[in-house]
């Protein structure tokens, strides 16, 4: 397991909110620190996946617009970067993520993110096309050096676009 | 309010419409929550034209995040001790999901009371787009 990268994720409560929001929840636990369910919380909470958003603080993290850069979604064109495609079919998907929680983050957090990849492995798909697999496992670890998440995942790139069931 | 080991058995099921229609602006709104800007997800041109898509799809880490509401209102904050799934089927816009939890085992873990369960979502047409399992802690 060789690692990859690691970077800074300061955890805020404005940024919980936005995205217990974005998936739906509105439970006061991640939005309120007056509120019962906080209270008996020990204070706001972040939402099961919400580890995922350290993906706002990874400085190269590919899916998001860089200021100045090229960037492939549509423009002028359908992609404004064609040399995009030349990677295959999109730029893979998620195929599992799995999440162990030692405790859940909360505002003020100061994480520490340390991705390392793990195994990879090839599979034919169903309709044809060669699918291949590769895990990554991020450990978000606190400001005292203990570890508060480790979040594992799998991504699956296809020779081919991916049908709907 | 976290679930208590008296109240929970093998078998029990807990289920949530997590959401109704799904509209492209909540697809985005994620997007913008959780930094991943993939056009497959916000860009119809791209994803159709370019990727060659019927139309936008959600991030999976959505649907987990919807189905994690479920989870969550089911065990009591910050109980979960484990959460994790695999992506089936792809969630569109329009799409209804319904979200279940099956208590697959009640036992100690750690000298902790904990729970053990199946999760799966699925769309309108019953077909899985998730499954997974979770544990968690329970009260005394």
């Amino acid at each position: 397991m060789s690692k990859l990268k690691e970077f800074d994720f300061p955890v805020e409560a404005s940024h919980i909110l936005m995205f217990a929001r974005a998936v739906g929840d509105a439970n006061p636990v991640y939005a309120d620190p007056g509120s019962e369910a906080a209270r008996a919380a020990g204070g706001v909470l972040a939402p099961p996946t919400f580890c995922q958003a350290s993906a706002q603080f990874d400085p190269d993290y590919f899916l998001r617009p860089k200021i100045g850069g090229k960037w492939f979604g549509s423009g002028a064109e359908p992609t404004g970067d064609p040399e995009y495609l030349k990677g295959g079919v999109g730029s893979g998907l998620h195929a599992e993520q799995h999440f162990e929680y030692h405790r859940h983050p909360r505002p003020g957090d100061r994480l520490t993110a340390t991705v390392r990849s793990g195994k990879t492995w090839e599979k034919q798909g169903r309709r044809g096309g060669t699918l291949s697999f590769s895990e990554s496992i991020t450990e978000y670890r606190d400001q005292d050096g203990e570890l508060v998440v480790t979040a594992r995942s799998i991504g699956v790139k296809t020779s081919q676009v991916v049908e709907q069931e | 309010m976290a679930l208590e080991a008296g109240a929970v058995k093998v078998g029990d099921r807990y289920e949530v419409v997590v959401v109704e229609d799904l509209k492209r602006t909540q697809i985005v709104q994620y997007a913008g929550a959780s930094g991943d800007y993939n056009p497959l997800h916000t860009d119809e041109i791209f994803a159709t034209e370019v990727a060659g898509y019927p139309k936008v799809f959600a991030h999976g880490m959505l649907t987990m995040g919807l189905t994690g509401r479920m989870v969550t209102d089911y065990v009591g904050d910050g109980a979960l001790k484990k959460y994790g799934v695999r992506f089936k089927a792809q969630v569109w816009p329009g799409d209804t999901l319904t979200a279940s939890a099956t208590v697959e085992a009640v036992r100690e873990e750690d000298g902790e009371a904990v729970v053990d369960l199946a999760i799966s979502t699925v769309n309108q047409d019953g077909v899985e787009v998730i499954s997974g399992s979770a544990t968690a802690r329970l009260a005394d």
